[in-house]
């Protein structure tokens, strides 16, 4: 490395980078916005209280008030680690993170009250249970900002990454259902009272795996094709490794009954292969492919049942969701029909928070939050949610943009589409727009694997937009920097990743 | 709780989050136009160690200190490097500044280092051969504004 005293190359020795004139971190931005996002969720708490308990107890304020105090001390992380970060993720992140623990601790509250019991503690219930596994999410995303200074070290595990994501995937299925199997769908690890959801941690893993592989063949797969109706066709040899992700991904689709996963992991992998050669001809492949596949097991569930028998279940749920046989079968489209009852009951403002009855639908907690919470904030207040989600959303897509590295590019793009993808499947099952899929809303359902997921992807944009926003330096040297010491590698090795493959 | 305090809460919440979003997009647009604005404010890159800004005759003759490195050409179309004061390296290897991959280009392929204001081009060895809009850059060549760099397929072009 030729660079003399590279301004950002010591965060570690020096504590915090040292800024370029003119260079704008925008973590006071951050800090503003946080407290704002924090009022707002006490806002919310005391409303519930308002119009749940009839006053607005003295306590009101103690949940918002822990929640800033955890996301404070991700902000502090963050100054240290990665001043560049983009500054609007994290407060658009807590608010709805926040939202999420003060709507839990209202169905807490209603449920104690129609009981005729007291009103249930801070921790107690499932509010109190996702407080703790935010505290856990943010200590899991400040260390994996503190220990990864560089996104690309990543990409020296990614095979190790790859088949732990593989892995990851494909316990569920091979697990007897007894333990892997809640509502008719495989995708969970329960092990007593505790159960966890492996395939929401698969996400990040496939995605520096895809990353990893893309960047190395991206010349091949995309300079090497046919022209064929004035698309590129790429060669047969080289969709092999798709063929293998969309057979993969129809496996889960089959043994684990999930359409959502499956049209995850199927998407996530098209998408980086799109941003990674910039050929539209695999999107069309891609979604031939995938939609192809979906109506081939649709058949197969009317005609010959057995694994598909599920899949073709739920297509029927959601083509007739209000026929009276479908709506009354167990297992059939009554929690749907709720959900659908539920948004049209909130209309354009809502009931108020509190003022609803979300006890109606089924797993108000988890799949149907959405529902739920469009009850009682109503069109304007989940449109609002969902802009705060597409700004996330975008804000990852930006620093895929502006990294300067290829690999970088793949990640961020990969993770921030995989999210805004989650949050189409699972709004989409919803509101009845695709097959209803047990996909979980990210941040904002009960759950912890969810959560502590989804916090470690925002740990990875944020790595890689502090990357993508900083100075020129910083985004270099990343194998020479002197706290590097025991992840020093040979840059041969690490360099490989830029390596063109000449067709 | 009498029902005007809960109507008024349950509208205020969401004219908050609103107010919220809105504070979001805020931030977001200084963030895009910050590069526009800040137009005035030159911070020439210079040697290490002057780190006051202060007017200079050569500079003010030039009228604008290059702050932005923009490919706009090839693989890396559309990156933009903020510059600082560190020499910017470009090449295939991974430890480059910017990193390109261009058939063209060499592991380690040229250098862009800043001198008192002004950044200089130089090539560190490539086969390919690094130009300055038309001529072959042999020794360090000085940068204007807006002419491209080009190595192999890549164009860069520094922009104040």
């Amino acid at each position: 490395m030729t660079a003399p005293a590279v301004p950002a190359s010591s965060p570690a020795s020096t504590g915090e980078m040292a800024r370029i004139p003119g260079m704008k971190t925008q973590r006071n931005a951050e800090l503003g916005l946080l407290a704002f996002a924090m009022v707002l969720v006490a806002a919310y708490g005391a409303t519930v209280e308002a119009s749940r308990i009839g006053e607005i107890t003295p306590t009101f304020w103690v949940p918002a008030a822990l929640l800033s105090v955890l996301f404070l001390g991700l902000h502090v992380v963050v100054r240290y680690t990665a001043p560049y970060a983009d500054p609007v993720i994290i407060p658009a992140v807590a608010l709805i993170n926040g939202l999420g623990v003060g709507f839990l601790r209202r169905l807490d509250i209603g449920d104690a009250l129609s009981e005729k019991l007291p009103v249930p503690g801070i921790f107690a219930g499932i509010g109190g249970r996702q407080l703790a596994w935010t505290l856990i999410s943010l200590i899991l995303a400040a260390v994996l900002l503190l220990v990864v200074r560089d996104h690309k070290v990543v990409s020296r595990y990614a095979y190790t990454l790859g088949l732990t994501g593989i892995v990851l995937v494909m316990i569920p299925a091979v697990l007897p259902a007894s333990i892997s199997e809640v509502n008719g769908a495989k995708l969970w690890i329960r092990l007593g009272s505790f159960s966890i959801q492996p395939g929401e941690f698969a996400k990040i893993a496939l995605v520096s795996f895809f990353a990893y592989y893309l960047v190395r063949k991206r010349e091949v797969l995309s300079l090497a094709s046919r022209r064929v109706l004035g698309i590129d066709f790429p060669r047969g040899r080289d969709l092999g490794p798709v063929v293998t992700v969309w057979l993969l991904s129809l496996l889960v689709l089959v043994f684990e009954r999930d359409l959502g996963t499956a049209l995850l992991y199927f998407g996530l992998f098209i998408v980086t292969l799109y941003v990674a050669t910039e050929r539209a001809s695999w999107l069309i492949i891609g979604l031939l492919l995938f939609f192809g596949g979906v109506y081939i097991a649709y058949l197969l569930g009317a005609s010959v049942g057995g694994p598909f028998a599920n899949f073709y279940d739920r297509a029927q749920v959601w083509l007739n969701p209000f026929d009276s046989e479908n709506y009354e079968r167990l297992g059939g489209s009554y929690q749907l029909v709720q959900g659908l009852l539920s948004l049209g009951t909130g209309g354009l403002f809502g009931s108020g928070p509190g003022a609803g009855s979300p006890r109606f639908v089924p797993e108000v907690q988890n799949d149907f939050i959405f529902a739920g919470m469009g009850e009682e904030i109503g069109l304007f207040g989940l449109s609002a949610l969902l802009v705060l989600y597409l700004l996330v959303v975008e804000r990852g897509l930006r620093s895929a943009l502006a990294v300067r590295d290829s690999f970088g590019k793949l990640v961020a793009g990969g993770l921030s589409f995989t999210l805004g993808l989650q949050i189409f499947v699972i709004l989409g099952g919803i509101t009845g727009l695709i097959p209803l899929t047990g996909q979980t809303t990210p941040f904002l359902s009960s759950g912890g694997s969810s959560l502590m997921a989804n916090w470690l992807l925002i740990a990875m944009l944020l790595r890689i937009s502090n990357a993508a926003r900083g100075p020129a330096a910083s985004g270099g040297g990343g194998t020479d920097r002197p706290g590097g010491g025991a992840k020093k590698a040979p840059a041969q090795l690490h360099g490989a990743m830029t390596e063109v493959i000449k067709p | 709780m009498p029902e005007f305090v809960l109507t008024v809460a349950r509208f205020g919440f969401l004219i908050l989050l609103w107010i919220f979003v809105f504070t979001v997009v805020g931030v977001i647009r200084r963030d895009l136009f910050a590069g526009v604005r800040s137009k005035s404010i030159v911070a020439s890159p210079r040697g290490v160690g002057g780190a006051v800004p202060e007017g200079r005759p050569a500079k003010a003759k030039r009228g604008k200190a290059a702050r932005q490195l923009v490919v706009t050409a090839g693989n890396l179309a559309g990156t933009r490097i903020t510059l600082g004061e560190a020499p910017i390296t470009i090449g295939r290897a991974e430890d480059s500044t910017l990193v390109i991959t261009d058939d063209f280009a060499s592991a380690r392929h040229a250098r862009l280092v800043p001198r008192d204001g002004q950044w200089f081009v130089e090539d560190v060895g490539s086969t390919n051969g690094t130009y300055l809009d038309r001529g072959k850059v042999s020794g360090p060549t000085p940068v204007p504004l807006g002419v491209p760099i080009r190595i192999g397929r890549t164009s860069l072009e520094l922009r104040p």
